[in-house]
């Protein structure tokens, strides 16, 4: 991950007594990874269009009606007009009416008038470099659009589902007891209930939207990774670096987030990146239930709600842009997580 | 054995009260006002004061959790709001169809990934154990829904092998006529995922002791992997069904839906749609309910087959 990158790449340790830290040895593994790097290359990229689409700088009009009706990518070449459809539009009458036609004499200055409020109609393309939709939208500006929301969700759903899971984990392991025992019964809870059906619960009472959808896939998936670092923290709590901190005065708190938490900081990255692809999934299915995102956004979720009924007739592209823009995101961003996991944790390479 | 079970029993009841709570108070605080949603758009303040007053509604929150409970306990959650059917009646009615299609696809899923893990395992680090994890990886990161979009499409109405979807009355025209698509699609979806977990199995048997001893002692290597690693890795594996097993209950959505199988997840789902509160409380619930006691007979059974299992 980049960010884990740019941090190991910042915290170079120059003094020559200190022992190379997780993260400088982990950028130096990764750096020799290809397919981690390759892939790295890739999800940078993404990240760049999502934020120039979250900037406006494309796809901003998505929602423009640019094309003709399902018009077919540019490759393909312009359907005969017949198939569309268009039938030459007949040109007022042809006799002169005008004798004893009672409004004749009103026509021209209807005809003024209608000139003020003309609206220019836009010549509509027959072709879009990857197609249109039902309404003649570009299905290109949709799915990197549809790209935006959907990682998004992926992202920040995990963001919320660690905070969560470390919040708690640390809780749990740091201080056990009592406090424990409550975590690990909500944990207990939480675990209980199918996760889909969780999920399903969750999305009946929130109701739809994007922020709904980050919400609902947090409060419901932090489980595995409080598990993990509940662990991490409990095997922590007892090491000598921790007690020497209580030693001299360091407040729970302190020890908790500024002595163990950078220590176990890697095992919560790994697992993160794990999630993110997991809620990119979860909300492509939600959004197709129409439990989603909202009809005014677009996701890959509804872009494949959409390119069902239009398969069946044969309009191959929006199923086939969502099908690529998904399958490259999350093929680069699983071998990612693979490269980020093996760089920090050697033990585990080839395992998985 | 019969205090541990007793144990363990004992061990569920805060759990399964925390799942209780959870969904009343999910319900009751996020959930909107019932009588609301029951008396629809037209329904005076009268017949909304009526409803209120028939549900309990009217009455403090212990109260209501109060009925809440004695609803679980006897089995009775009245009418679905929607179809006005008994909710006990609709586990009954949708449940033998889920598990007439989620069986077979867990049965299938589980025989074709073992013989494939165990070969990839087996060639761990050639050209076909990466050539097969990449495949997939990027198997993996295309949507469940593509596949079924793709394969309705292809083998139901461009080729027109199976019926796109429906469903009988018969169980068997349902194994062998509706069953088929749904079930080619999921075990080819669930296939990577499966043999990625189940060569992990493996690769960690491999590493064991007693694989080295059984090569040094001269039996064949076909002899080692079957007689010695796959019997070891079977508990793994097992464990991982018995988890994966309360799935089979909740059905796969994506799959009822997509095939109109009338099981318990397209009702779950239908429910959601419709915020029909009783449906999605009560499989909640019960679902949750019936995790726990799979759960518990996996361990059970794990003591039946392996002596050396310790129960704690």
């Amino acid at each position: 991950m980049n960010t884990a990158a740019a941090s190991a790449a910042g915290a170079a340790p120059p003094a020559l007594e200190r022992s190379e830290g997780v993260w400088h040895a982990a950028w130096r593994r990764f750096k020799t990874d290809r397919v981690g790097l390759v892939s790295a290359l890739i999800v940078v990229g993404f990240l760049v269009l999502i934020l120039a689409s979250w900037l406006g700088l494309v796809a901003k009009s998505w929602q423009d009606e640019v094309g003709v009706a399902n018009a077919p990518p540019t490759f393909l070449g312009p359907r005969p007009a017949e198939a569309i459809g268009t039938i030459e539009v007949p040109k007022g009458p042809n006799v002169d009416l005008s004798a004893i036609d009672p409004l004749a004499p009103r026509y021209k200055e209807w005809d003024e008038r209608a000139a003020q409020y003309k609206t220019v109609e836009r010549p509509k393309a027959e072709t879009l470099p990857l197609g249109g939709d039902r309404l003649g939208r570009d299905v290109l500006a949709k799915a990197i659009k549809g790209t935006e929301i959907s990682v998004f969700v992926g992202i920040f759903a995990a963001i919320v589902a660690t905070c969560i899971g470390t919040i708690l984990g640390a809780f749990s392991g740091f201080f056990g007891g009592k406090v424990g025992d409550f975590l690990e019964w909500l944990y207990n809870v939480f675990e209980a209930i199918p996760g889909i059906l969780l999920i399903f619960a969750f999305a009946a009472v929130f109701g739809r939207g994007i922020l709904t959808v980050v919400l609902i896939l947090g409060l419901t998936g932090w489980t595995g990774l409080y598990r993990q670092v509940r662990a991490e923290f409990m095997k922590h709590g007892g090491r000598e670096y921790v007690r020497s901190a209580e030693a001299i005065g360091a407040s729970a708190w302190s020890r908790m987030f500024k002595h163990i938490l950078p220590n176990v900081s890697h095992v919560i990255l790994v697992r993160m990146s794990l999630l993110v692809v997991g809620f990119i999934k979860s909300e492509v299915i939600l959004s197709y239930l129409g439990l989603g995102v909202g009809v005014e956004d677009v996701s890959w979720g509804t872009m494949l709600a959409e390119a069902q009924s239009e398969l069946i007739l044969g309009y191959w592209w929006q199923l086939a842009a969502a099908t690529l823009f998904m399958a490259i995101f999350v093929t680069a961003f699983s071998l990612l997580a693979d490269a980020v996991r093996d760089a920090l944790d050697p033990k585990l390479r080839g395992l998985e | 054995m019969a205090a541990y079970l007793l144990r363990r029993l004992w061990q569920m009841v805060p759990t399964l009260l925390g799942v209780v709570l959870l969904v009343f108070f999910l319900f009751k605080f996020f959930g909107g006002d019932p009588a609301e949603i029951l008396g629809g758009l037209n329904a005076t303040p009268e017949q909304i004061a009526a409803i209120r007053q028939q549900l309990g509604l009217d009455q403090s929150v212990w109260v209501q959790l109060g009925i809440y409970l004695k609803s679980i306990v006897t089995f009775d959650w009245g009418k679905s709001w929607a179809t006005n059917e008994a909710v006990s009646n609709l586990f009954r009615t949708r449940l033998p169809a889920t598990l007439t299609v989620m069986l077979p696809i867990l049965i299938v899923e589980v025989l074709i990934a073992i013989p494939i893990a165990m070969w990839v395992a087996y060639r761990r680090g050639s050209f076909a154990d990466r050539t097969i994890m990449i495949i997939s990886t990027v198997a993996l990161s295309i949507s469940f829904l593509v596949y079924i979009i793709v394969g309705q499409y292809l083998f139901g109405f461009q080729l027109g092998w199976f019926p796109v979807q429906g469903w009988s009355d018969s169980t068997w025209t349902n194994l062998t006529t509706y069953v088929p698509l749904p079930l080619m699609l999921a075990v080819m979806v669930a296939l990577a995922p499966y043999t990625r977990l189940y060569r992990t199995f493996f690769l960690d048997e491999l590493g064991h002791d007693y694989v080295r001893t059984a090569r040094a002692k001269g039996m064949t290597e076909g002899a080692v992997m079957f007689r010695h690693v796959l019997r070891n890795a079977m508990i793994p594996i097992l464990t991982n069904v018995g988890l994966a097993l309360p799935s089979v209950f909740v059905g796969s959505f994506l799959i009822e839906v997509f095939f109109s199988i009338p099981g318990l997840g397209r009702e779950v789902l239908l429910a959601v749609n419709r915020s029909d509160y009783p449906v999605i409380q009560a499989v909640a619930v019960y679902l949750a309910m019936l995790t726990m006691l799979i759960n518990l007979t996996v361990d059970l059974l794990f003591k039946l087959v392996d002596p050396r299992v310790q129960l704690k």
